[in-house]
Protein backbone atom coordinates (compact mmCIF):
# COMPACT_ATOMS: atom_id res chain seq x y z
CA UNK A 1 0.00 0.00 0.00
CA UNK A 2 1.17 3.52 -0.73
CA UNK A 3 0.31 6.57 -2.71
CA UNK A 4 -0.76 5.73 -6.25
CA UNK A 5 1.64 6.16 -9.15
CA UNK A 6 -1.16 6.02 -11.71
CA UNK A 7 -1.65 9.40 -13.42
CA UNK A 8 -5.38 8.65 -14.00
CA UNK A 9 -5.93 8.10 -10.28
CA UNK A 10 -4.27 11.48 -9.63
CA UNK A 11 -6.55 13.10 -12.22
CA UNK A 12 -9.51 11.40 -10.55
CA UNK A 13 -8.43 12.74 -7.15
CA UNK A 14 -7.97 16.25 -8.56
CA UNK A 15 -11.45 16.17 -10.15
CA UNK A 16 -12.98 14.82 -6.93
CA UNK A 17 -11.53 17.71 -4.93
CA UNK A 18 -12.56 20.16 -7.65
CA UNK A 19 -16.19 19.03 -7.45
CA UNK A 20 -16.15 18.93 -3.64
CA UNK A 21 -14.77 22.47 -3.48
CA UNK A 22 -18.29 23.62 -4.41
CA UNK A 23 -19.31 22.81 -0.83
CA UNK A 24 -17.28 25.84 0.22
CA UNK A 25 -18.38 28.07 -2.66
CA UNK A 26 -18.51 28.22 -6.44
CA UNK A 27 -15.02 28.47 -7.98
CA UNK A 28 -13.12 27.94 -11.27
CA UNK A 29 -11.96 24.41 -10.30
CA UNK A 30 -15.56 23.31 -9.82
CA UNK A 31 -16.60 24.96 -13.08
CA UNK A 32 -13.76 23.21 -14.95
CA UNK A 33 -14.65 19.77 -13.53
CA UNK A 34 -18.35 20.27 -14.20
CA UNK A 35 -17.82 21.30 -17.82
CA UNK A 36 -15.35 18.48 -18.36
CA UNK A 37 -17.89 15.98 -17.03
CA UNK A 38 -20.66 17.28 -19.29
CA UNK A 39 -18.39 17.26 -22.34
CA UNK A 40 -16.95 13.81 -21.73
CA UNK A 41 -20.40 12.33 -20.96
CA UNK A 42 -21.88 13.76 -24.16
CA UNK A 43 -18.98 12.50 -26.26
CA UNK A 44 -19.07 9.07 -24.62
CA UNK A 45 -22.81 8.82 -25.17
CA UNK A 46 -22.42 9.79 -28.81
CA UNK A 47 -19.67 7.22 -29.42
CA UNK A 48 -21.76 4.53 -27.70
CA UNK A 49 -24.70 5.48 -29.90
CA UNK A 50 -22.66 5.20 -33.08
CA UNK A 51 -20.75 1.99 -32.32
CA UNK A 52 -23.33 0.11 -30.26
CA UNK A 53 -26.48 1.12 -32.13
CA UNK A 54 -26.04 2.78 -35.51
CA UNK A 55 -23.29 0.51 -36.82
CA UNK A 56 -24.61 -2.94 -35.78
CA UNK A 57 -28.35 -2.19 -35.93
CA UNK A 58 -28.56 0.03 -39.01
CA UNK A 59 -25.47 0.14 -41.21
CA UNK A 60 -24.72 -3.58 -40.82
CA UNK A 61 -28.35 -4.37 -41.74
CA UNK A 62 -28.57 -2.10 -44.77
CA UNK A 63 -25.15 -2.68 -46.29
CA UNK A 64 -23.32 -5.53 -44.50
CA UNK A 65 -20.03 -5.44 -46.49
CA UNK A 66 -19.27 -1.98 -45.06
CA UNK A 67 -18.78 -3.44 -41.56
CA UNK A 68 -16.61 -6.40 -42.64
CA UNK A 69 -13.62 -4.99 -40.72
CA UNK A 70 -15.38 -4.39 -37.41
CA UNK A 71 -18.26 -6.89 -37.44
CA UNK A 72 -17.13 -9.80 -39.64
CA UNK A 73 -20.05 -12.05 -38.64
CA UNK A 74 -22.66 -9.43 -39.52
CA UNK A 75 -21.03 -8.61 -42.84
CA UNK A 76 -21.83 -12.03 -44.33
CA UNK A 77 -25.56 -11.74 -43.77
CA UNK A 78 -27.95 -10.53 -46.51
CA UNK A 79 -29.09 -6.90 -46.42
CA UNK A 80 -32.44 -6.19 -44.73
CA UNK A 81 -34.04 -3.31 -46.59
CA UNK A 82 -36.88 -2.87 -44.10
CA UNK A 83 -34.32 -0.92 -42.07
CA UNK A 84 -34.72 1.92 -44.57
CA UNK A 85 -37.83 2.91 -42.55
CA UNK A 86 -35.90 3.72 -39.32
CA UNK A 87 -33.21 5.37 -41.47
CA UNK A 88 -35.80 7.69 -43.03
CA UNK A 89 -37.35 8.39 -39.62
CA UNK A 90 -33.89 9.18 -38.26
CA UNK A 91 -33.17 11.60 -41.08
CA UNK A 92 -36.58 13.23 -40.55
CA UNK A 93 -35.69 13.61 -36.88
CA UNK A 94 -32.43 15.36 -37.78
CA UNK A 95 -34.41 17.91 -39.81
CA UNK A 96 -35.01 19.57 -36.45
CA UNK A 97 -31.60 21.19 -37.00
CA UNK A 98 -32.88 22.95 -40.12
CA UNK A 99 -34.87 26.15 -39.45
CA UNK A 100 -37.08 25.61 -42.52
CA UNK A 101 -37.55 21.86 -42.28
CA UNK A 102 -37.93 21.56 -38.50
CA UNK A 103 -41.62 20.66 -38.88
CA UNK A 104 -40.66 17.39 -40.60
CA UNK A 105 -39.10 16.14 -37.35
CA UNK A 106 -42.55 16.19 -35.74
CA UNK A 107 -43.58 13.11 -37.75
CA UNK A 108 -40.67 11.07 -36.42
CA UNK A 109 -41.34 12.41 -32.93
CA UNK A 110 -45.03 11.52 -33.29
CA UNK A 111 -44.02 7.97 -34.22
CA UNK A 112 -41.83 7.68 -31.09
CA UNK A 113 -44.47 9.20 -28.81
CA UNK A 114 -47.22 7.02 -30.27
CA UNK A 115 -45.36 3.71 -30.08
CA UNK A 116 -43.94 4.47 -26.63
CA UNK A 117 -47.30 5.55 -25.19
CA UNK A 118 -49.04 2.55 -26.73
CA UNK A 119 -46.57 -0.01 -25.48
CA UNK A 120 -46.24 1.52 -22.01
CA UNK A 121 -49.90 2.24 -21.32
CA UNK A 122 -51.16 -1.32 -21.23
CA UNK A 123 -48.09 -2.60 -19.37
CA UNK A 124 -48.27 0.22 -16.84
CA UNK A 125 -51.97 -0.41 -16.24
CA UNK A 126 -51.27 -4.07 -15.58
CA UNK A 127 -48.17 -3.80 -13.38
CA UNK A 128 -48.69 -0.52 -11.53
CA UNK A 129 -52.45 -0.09 -11.45
CA UNK A 130 -54.28 -3.42 -11.57
CA UNK A 131 -51.36 -5.32 -10.05
CA UNK A 132 -51.14 -3.03 -7.05
CA UNK A 133 -54.93 -3.00 -6.53
CA UNK A 134 -55.03 -6.78 -6.75
CA UNK A 135 -52.36 -7.24 -4.09
CA UNK A 136 -53.86 -4.57 -1.81
CA UNK A 137 -57.12 -6.51 -1.55
CA UNK A 138 -55.93 -9.01 1.02
CA UNK A 139 -57.64 -10.86 3.89
CA UNK A 140 -57.24 -9.01 7.19
CA UNK A 141 -56.73 -12.27 9.07
CA UNK A 142 -53.53 -13.87 7.85
CA UNK A 143 -53.31 -17.65 7.80
CA UNK A 144 -49.85 -19.10 7.12
CA UNK A 145 -49.29 -22.86 6.81
CA UNK A 146 -52.81 -23.50 8.12
CA UNK A 147 -52.40 -21.52 11.34
CA UNK A 148 -53.12 -17.96 12.44
CA UNK A 149 -50.23 -15.54 11.90
CA UNK A 150 -50.23 -12.61 14.33
CA UNK A 151 -47.44 -10.68 12.52
CA UNK A 152 -49.05 -11.33 9.13
CA UNK A 153 -52.43 -10.12 10.42
CA UNK A 154 -50.96 -6.90 11.84
CA UNK A 155 -49.11 -6.35 8.56
CA UNK A 156 -52.28 -6.86 6.49
CA UNK A 157 -54.28 -4.52 8.74
CA UNK A 158 -51.60 -1.81 8.38
CA UNK A 159 -51.62 -2.23 4.60
CA UNK A 160 -55.43 -2.01 4.51
CA UNK A 161 -55.58 1.04 6.79
CA UNK A 162 -52.70 2.71 4.96
CA UNK A 163 -54.32 2.34 1.55
CA UNK A 164 -57.83 3.20 2.81
CA UNK A 165 -56.84 6.31 4.80
CA UNK A 166 -54.34 7.43 2.16
CA UNK A 167 -57.11 7.32 -0.47
CA UNK A 168 -59.49 9.22 1.82
CA UNK A 169 -56.90 12.01 2.17
CA UNK A 170 -56.99 12.45 -1.62
CA UNK A 171 -60.81 12.42 -1.71
CA UNK A 172 -61.66 16.10 -2.07
CA UNK A 173 -65.41 15.93 -2.86
CA UNK A 174 -66.32 15.79 0.84
CA UNK A 175 -65.15 18.05 3.62
CA UNK A 176 -62.57 16.40 5.87
CA UNK A 177 -64.61 16.54 9.11
CA UNK A 178 -65.68 14.06 11.81
CA UNK A 179 -64.84 10.37 11.19
CA UNK A 180 -63.92 11.22 7.61
CA UNK A 181 -61.52 13.89 8.89
CA UNK A 182 -59.93 11.44 11.36
CA UNK A 183 -59.37 8.90 8.57
CA UNK A 184 -57.93 11.67 6.41
CA UNK A 185 -55.57 12.67 9.24
CA UNK A 186 -54.42 9.06 9.63
CA UNK A 187 -53.87 9.09 5.85
CA UNK A 188 -51.61 12.15 6.02
CA UNK A 189 -49.62 10.58 8.91
CA UNK A 190 -49.09 7.47 6.82
CA UNK A 191 -47.97 9.59 3.89
CA UNK A 192 -45.55 11.46 6.16
CA UNK A 193 -44.11 8.18 7.44
CA UNK A 194 -43.65 7.12 3.80
CA UNK A 195 -41.89 10.38 2.95
CA UNK A 196 -39.74 10.01 6.07
CA UNK A 197 -38.70 6.51 5.06
CA UNK A 198 -37.92 7.81 1.57
CA UNK A 199 -35.88 10.68 3.00
CA UNK A 200 -34.00 8.30 5.30
CA UNK A 201 -33.04 6.16 2.32
CA UNK A 202 -32.05 9.31 0.41
CA UNK A 203 -29.70 10.35 3.25
CA UNK A 204 -28.14 6.87 3.17
CA UNK A 205 -27.76 7.11 -0.61
CA UNK A 206 -26.06 10.50 -0.51
CA UNK A 207 -23.73 9.42 2.27
CA UNK A 208 -22.92 6.32 0.19
CA UNK A 209 -21.72 8.57 -2.62
CA UNK A 210 -19.50 10.49 -0.19
CA UNK A 211 -18.20 7.19 1.20
CA UNK A 212 -17.42 6.01 -2.33
CA UNK A 213 -15.32 9.08 -3.02
CA UNK A 214 -13.55 8.86 0.34
CA UNK A 215 -12.72 5.22 -0.33
CA UNK A 216 -11.23 6.34 -3.64
CA UNK A 217 -9.21 9.12 -1.98
CA UNK A 218 -7.95 7.05 0.97
CA UNK A 219 -7.78 3.73 -0.84
CA UNK A 220 -6.97 4.10 -4.53
CA UNK A 221 -5.10 7.42 -4.27
CA UNK A 222 -3.41 7.65 -0.87
CA UNK A 223 -3.32 3.90 -0.21
CA UNK A 224 -4.11 4.34 3.49
CA UNK A 225 -7.01 1.86 3.47
CA UNK A 226 -7.50 -1.36 1.53
CA UNK A 227 -10.21 -1.43 -1.15
CA UNK B 1 -31.74 47.84 16.11
CA UNK B 2 -30.91 44.34 14.88
CA UNK B 3 -32.22 41.51 17.01
CA UNK B 4 -29.46 39.90 19.02
CA UNK B 5 -28.97 36.22 18.11
CA UNK B 6 -29.41 33.98 21.15
CA UNK B 7 -28.17 30.42 21.67
CA UNK B 8 -31.35 28.87 20.26
CA UNK B 9 -31.09 30.88 17.04
CA UNK B 10 -27.47 29.81 16.72
CA UNK B 11 -28.53 26.18 17.14
CA UNK B 12 -30.87 26.54 14.18
CA UNK B 13 -28.50 28.43 11.91
CA UNK B 14 -25.26 26.47 12.02
CA UNK B 15 -23.11 27.32 8.98
CA UNK B 16 -23.59 24.60 6.36
CA UNK B 17 -19.79 24.40 5.92
CA UNK B 18 -19.47 23.30 9.54
CA UNK B 19 -21.97 20.52 8.83
CA UNK B 20 -20.06 19.47 5.69
CA UNK B 21 -16.80 19.46 7.62
CA UNK B 22 -18.20 17.30 10.42
CA UNK B 23 -19.77 14.91 7.92
CA UNK B 24 -16.42 14.69 6.11
CA UNK B 25 -14.70 13.89 9.39
CA UNK B 26 -17.37 11.29 10.18
CA UNK B 27 -16.33 9.47 7.00
CA UNK B 28 -12.57 10.06 7.27
CA UNK B 29 -12.19 8.86 10.88
CA UNK B 30 -13.66 5.36 10.30
CA UNK B 31 -11.62 5.14 7.08
CA UNK B 32 -8.39 5.56 9.04
CA UNK B 33 -9.54 3.78 12.22
CA UNK B 34 -11.93 1.12 10.90
CA UNK B 35 -14.43 -0.65 13.14
CA UNK B 36 -16.96 -3.39 12.46
CA UNK B 37 -20.70 -2.86 12.54
CA UNK B 38 -22.97 -5.92 12.80
CA UNK B 39 -25.15 -6.28 9.70
CA UNK B 40 -28.56 -7.88 10.29
CA UNK B 41 -29.99 -9.42 7.14
CA UNK B 42 -33.56 -8.84 5.96
CA UNK B 43 -35.89 -11.31 4.16
CA UNK B 44 -35.91 -9.26 0.95
CA UNK B 45 -32.13 -9.56 0.54
CA UNK B 46 -32.04 -13.14 1.81
CA UNK B 47 -34.48 -14.19 -0.90
CA UNK B 48 -32.15 -12.82 -3.61
CA UNK B 49 -29.18 -14.60 -2.06
CA UNK B 50 -31.04 -17.92 -1.68
CA UNK B 51 -32.28 -17.66 -5.25
CA UNK B 52 -28.75 -17.29 -6.65
CA UNK B 53 -27.51 -19.90 -4.19
CA UNK B 54 -30.04 -22.41 -5.54
CA UNK B 55 -28.61 -22.15 -9.07
CA UNK B 56 -26.05 -24.64 -10.27
CA UNK B 57 -23.90 -25.68 -13.21
CA UNK B 58 -25.55 -24.90 -16.52
CA UNK B 59 -28.23 -22.60 -15.09
CA UNK B 60 -28.54 -19.16 -16.61
CA UNK B 61 -28.97 -15.87 -14.78
CA UNK B 62 -29.71 -12.59 -16.50
CA UNK B 63 -27.94 -9.74 -14.73
CA UNK B 64 -28.80 -6.16 -15.64
CA UNK B 65 -26.02 -3.82 -14.53
CA UNK B 66 -27.96 -0.73 -15.42
CA UNK B 67 -26.20 2.12 -13.68
CA UNK B 68 -23.29 4.43 -14.35
CA UNK B 69 -20.28 5.60 -12.31
CA UNK B 70 -22.36 8.18 -10.41
CA UNK B 71 -23.98 5.41 -8.33
CA UNK B 72 -21.20 2.83 -8.34
CA UNK B 73 -20.44 3.39 -4.64
CA UNK B 74 -23.83 1.95 -3.74
CA UNK B 75 -24.38 -0.59 -6.46
CA UNK B 76 -20.93 -1.97 -7.30
CA UNK B 77 -20.74 -4.12 -4.14
CA UNK B 78 -24.02 -5.85 -5.07
CA UNK B 79 -22.91 -6.53 -8.63
CA UNK B 80 -19.54 -7.83 -7.48
CA UNK B 81 -21.09 -10.15 -4.88
CA UNK B 82 -23.68 -11.55 -7.30
CA UNK B 83 -21.16 -12.05 -10.10
CA UNK B 84 -18.69 -13.76 -7.76
CA UNK B 85 -21.43 -16.04 -6.44
CA UNK B 86 -22.47 -16.97 -9.99
CA UNK B 87 -18.94 -17.64 -11.21
CA UNK B 88 -18.11 -19.67 -8.10
CA UNK B 89 -21.21 -21.84 -8.71
CA UNK B 90 -20.54 -22.17 -12.46
CA UNK B 91 -23.77 -20.32 -13.31
CA UNK B 92 -23.85 -18.82 -16.81
CA UNK B 93 -24.48 -15.09 -16.76
CA UNK B 94 -25.89 -12.85 -19.49
CA UNK B 95 -25.21 -9.20 -18.74
CA UNK B 96 -26.47 -5.90 -20.11
CA UNK B 97 -25.54 -2.30 -19.32
CA UNK B 98 -28.59 -0.21 -20.24
CA UNK B 99 -27.34 3.04 -18.73
CA UNK B 100 -25.59 5.03 -21.43
CA UNK B 101 -22.53 5.96 -19.38
CA UNK B 102 -22.22 2.48 -17.88
CA UNK B 103 -20.77 -0.01 -20.40
CA UNK B 104 -17.08 0.83 -19.85
CA UNK B 105 -17.49 0.61 -16.09
CA UNK B 106 -19.46 -2.64 -16.36
CA UNK B 107 -16.82 -4.18 -18.62
CA UNK B 108 -14.10 -3.46 -16.06
CA UNK B 109 -16.07 -4.94 -13.15
CA UNK B 110 -16.88 -8.09 -15.14
CA UNK B 111 -13.22 -8.53 -16.06
CA UNK B 112 -12.16 -8.00 -12.44
CA UNK B 113 -14.52 -10.66 -11.02
CA UNK B 114 -14.08 -13.06 -13.97
CA UNK B 115 -10.30 -12.97 -13.49
CA UNK B 116 -10.70 -13.89 -9.82
CA UNK B 117 -12.70 -17.02 -10.69
CA UNK B 118 -11.15 -17.87 -14.05
CA UNK B 119 -14.48 -17.28 -15.81
CA UNK B 120 -14.17 -16.87 -19.57
CA UNK B 121 -15.97 -14.45 -21.85
CA UNK B 122 -18.35 -16.20 -24.29
CA UNK B 123 -17.98 -19.47 -22.34
CA UNK B 124 -19.16 -18.59 -18.82
CA UNK B 125 -20.75 -15.22 -19.50
CA UNK B 126 -21.78 -12.89 -22.29
CA UNK B 127 -21.74 -9.11 -22.04
CA UNK B 128 -24.33 -7.72 -24.43
CA UNK B 129 -23.54 -4.06 -23.77
CA UNK B 130 -25.74 -1.02 -24.25
CA UNK B 131 -28.67 -0.11 -26.45
CA UNK B 132 -30.89 2.96 -26.07
CA UNK B 133 -34.58 2.94 -25.07
CA UNK B 134 -34.47 0.41 -22.22
CA UNK B 135 -38.22 -0.29 -22.41
CA UNK B 136 -37.98 -1.47 -26.01
CA UNK B 137 -34.76 -3.37 -25.24
CA UNK B 138 -36.38 -5.26 -22.33
CA UNK B 139 -39.47 -5.94 -24.45
CA UNK B 140 -37.41 -7.31 -27.34
CA UNK B 141 -35.10 -9.42 -25.19
CA UNK B 142 -38.21 -11.19 -23.85
CA UNK B 143 -38.71 -12.50 -27.40
CA UNK B 144 -35.15 -12.93 -28.63
CA UNK B 145 -31.84 -11.44 -27.51
CA UNK B 146 -30.78 -11.16 -31.16
CA UNK B 147 -33.56 -8.69 -31.98
CA UNK B 148 -31.77 -5.98 -30.04
CA UNK B 149 -28.30 -7.43 -29.69
CA UNK B 150 -27.30 -9.14 -32.94
CA UNK B 151 -23.75 -8.87 -31.58
CA UNK B 152 -22.32 -8.67 -28.08
CA UNK B 153 -20.39 -5.69 -26.67
CA UNK B 154 -17.22 -6.84 -28.45
CA UNK B 155 -18.90 -7.20 -31.85
CA UNK B 156 -19.13 -11.01 -31.89
CA UNK B 157 -22.32 -12.37 -33.42
CA UNK B 158 -24.56 -14.05 -30.84
CA UNK B 159 -24.79 -17.01 -33.27
CA UNK B 160 -21.10 -17.70 -32.71
CA UNK B 161 -20.98 -17.28 -28.92
CA UNK B 162 -21.03 -20.69 -27.15
CA UNK B 163 -22.76 -19.47 -23.97
CA UNK B 164 -25.61 -18.01 -26.04
CA UNK B 165 -26.37 -21.28 -27.82
CA UNK B 166 -29.58 -22.93 -26.67
CA UNK B 167 -30.92 -19.82 -25.01
CA UNK B 168 -33.20 -17.49 -26.89
CA UNK B 169 -34.53 -14.95 -24.40
CA UNK B 170 -34.45 -14.12 -20.69
CA UNK B 171 -37.58 -16.13 -19.92
CA UNK B 172 -35.36 -19.18 -20.46
CA UNK B 173 -33.06 -17.94 -17.68
CA UNK B 174 -33.75 -18.97 -14.08
CA UNK B 175 -34.46 -15.32 -13.35
CA UNK B 176 -33.45 -11.71 -13.78
CA UNK B 177 -31.61 -9.57 -11.25
CA UNK B 178 -31.50 -5.94 -12.23
CA UNK B 179 -29.03 -3.75 -10.34
CA UNK B 180 -30.02 -0.31 -11.44
CA UNK B 181 -30.25 3.42 -10.85
CA UNK B 182 -33.14 5.15 -12.58
CA UNK B 183 -36.33 3.97 -14.17
CA UNK B 184 -34.92 0.87 -15.91
CA UNK B 185 -36.28 -1.11 -12.95
CA UNK B 186 -39.78 0.00 -14.00
CA UNK B 187 -39.20 -1.45 -17.47
CA UNK B 188 -38.25 -4.79 -15.95
CA UNK B 189 -41.33 -4.78 -13.71
CA UNK B 190 -43.67 -3.75 -16.52
CA UNK B 191 -42.25 -5.79 -19.37
CA UNK B 192 -39.97 -8.46 -17.90
CA UNK B 193 -42.27 -9.53 -15.09
CA UNK B 194 -45.59 -8.00 -16.21
CA UNK B 195 -45.61 -9.29 -19.74
CA UNK B 196 -43.26 -12.27 -19.75
CA UNK B 197 -43.59 -13.35 -16.12
CA UNK B 198 -39.87 -13.75 -15.49
CA UNK B 199 -38.88 -14.01 -11.79
CA UNK B 200 -37.37 -10.63 -11.00
CA UNK B 201 -35.29 -9.17 -8.19
CA UNK B 202 -33.92 -5.65 -7.96
CA UNK B 203 -30.87 -3.98 -6.52
CA UNK B 204 -31.59 -0.26 -6.32
CA UNK B 205 -30.08 2.94 -4.94
CA UNK B 206 -31.22 4.16 -1.54
CA UNK B 207 -33.14 7.02 -3.14
CA UNK B 208 -35.23 4.55 -5.12
CA UNK B 209 -35.73 1.94 -2.41
CA UNK B 210 -38.99 3.12 -0.83
CA UNK B 211 -40.61 3.31 -4.30
CA UNK B 212 -40.01 -0.39 -4.94
CA UNK B 213 -41.19 -1.94 -1.67
CA UNK B 214 -44.83 -2.04 -2.89
CA UNK B 215 -43.71 -4.35 -5.73
CA UNK B 216 -42.10 -6.63 -3.17
CA UNK B 217 -45.30 -6.79 -1.14
CA UNK B 218 -47.33 -7.49 -4.28
CA UNK B 219 -44.96 -10.29 -5.30
CA UNK B 220 -44.03 -8.65 -8.61
CA UNK B 221 -40.41 -8.84 -7.48
CA UNK B 222 -39.18 -11.65 -5.27
CA UNK B 223 -36.30 -9.74 -3.70
CA UNK B 224 -34.97 -6.24 -3.18
CA UNK B 225 -31.51 -4.95 -2.25
CA UNK B 226 -31.91 -1.35 -1.11
CA UNK B 227 -28.81 0.82 -1.41
CA UNK B 228 -25.59 0.24 0.46
CA UNK B 229 -27.37 -1.50 3.34
CA UNK B 230 -28.72 -4.06 0.85
CA UNK B 231 -25.22 -4.46 -0.59
CA UNK B 232 -23.75 -4.99 2.88
CA UNK B 233 -26.40 -7.59 3.67
CA UNK B 234 -25.70 -9.45 0.43
CA UNK B 235 -21.96 -9.37 1.09
CA UNK B 236 -22.55 -10.67 4.60
CA UNK B 237 -24.66 -13.55 3.25
CA UNK B 238 -22.38 -14.45 0.35
CA UNK B 239 -19.13 -14.01 2.24
CA UNK B 240 -17.72 -11.87 -0.60
CA UNK B 241 -16.90 -8.87 1.56
CA UNK B 242 -15.67 -5.70 -0.11
CA UNK B 243 -16.71 -2.08 0.25
CA UNK B 244 -20.40 -2.72 1.05
CA UNK B 245 -19.94 -4.21 4.49
CA UNK B 246 -17.03 -1.87 5.33
CA UNK B 247 -19.14 1.15 4.44
CA UNK B 248 -21.58 0.40 7.23
CA UNK B 249 -19.08 1.89 9.71
CA UNK B 250 -19.03 5.14 7.70
CA UNK B 251 -22.83 5.09 7.45
CA UNK B 252 -23.15 4.65 11.22
CA UNK B 253 -20.83 7.53 12.10
CA UNK B 254 -22.42 9.94 9.59
CA UNK B 255 -25.95 8.98 10.63
CA UNK B 256 -25.04 9.70 14.26
CA UNK B 257 -23.85 13.18 13.21
CA UNK B 258 -27.01 13.81 11.16
CA UNK B 259 -29.25 12.64 14.01
CA UNK B 260 -27.36 14.91 16.40
CA UNK B 261 -27.93 17.89 14.10
CA UNK B 262 -31.64 17.05 13.75
CA UNK B 263 -31.97 16.88 17.54
CA UNK B 264 -29.97 20.11 18.08
CA UNK B 265 -31.97 22.09 15.53
CA UNK B 266 -35.30 20.78 16.89
CA UNK B 267 -34.35 21.64 20.46
CA UNK B 268 -33.34 25.10 19.21
CA UNK B 269 -36.64 25.52 17.39
CA UNK B 270 -38.81 24.46 20.35
CA UNK B 271 -36.86 26.58 22.84
CA UNK B 272 -36.86 29.67 20.62
CA UNK B 273 -40.66 29.30 20.19
CA UNK B 274 -41.01 29.11 23.94
CA UNK B 275 -38.87 32.26 24.26
CA UNK B 276 -40.94 34.08 21.62
CA UNK B 277 -44.17 33.15 23.45
CA UNK B 278 -42.72 34.45 26.70
CA UNK B 279 -41.84 37.80 25.06
CA UNK B 280 -45.27 37.86 23.45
Amino acid sequence: MGISGDIWVWIGAFLTFSIMSFLYKDNPFYKFAEHLFVGVSAAYWMCMGIWQTLVPNLIAKLHPPVVSEILPAASTKPAEYSYIIPLVLGIMFLMRLSPKGAWISRWALAFIVGTTAGSYLTRYLRSDFLGQIQYSIIPLISIEDGSFSFVGTISNIIIFLGVFCGLIYFFFSKEHKGTFGVASKVGIYILMITFGAGFGYTVMARISLLVGRMQFIFGDWLGIISR
Amino acid sequence: MAKQENLFDKMMSIDRRVIYLLLGLAVIVPAIFPFDVPVATTPEVESVFHFVDSLGTGDYLFLGVDYDPSTMAELHPMTKAILSQCFSQDVKVIITALSQNGPGMVESIINEIADQYGAKNHIDYCFLGYKPYPGIVVLNMGVNFKLTFPNDYYGASLDTIPVMQGIKNYTECAGVIDVCAGNIADMWIQFGNGRYGVPLALGVTGVMASDYYPYLQSGQIFGLMPGMKGAAEYESLSGYKTTGIRSMAYQTSTHVIILAFIIISNIGWFLSRKEEKKIG
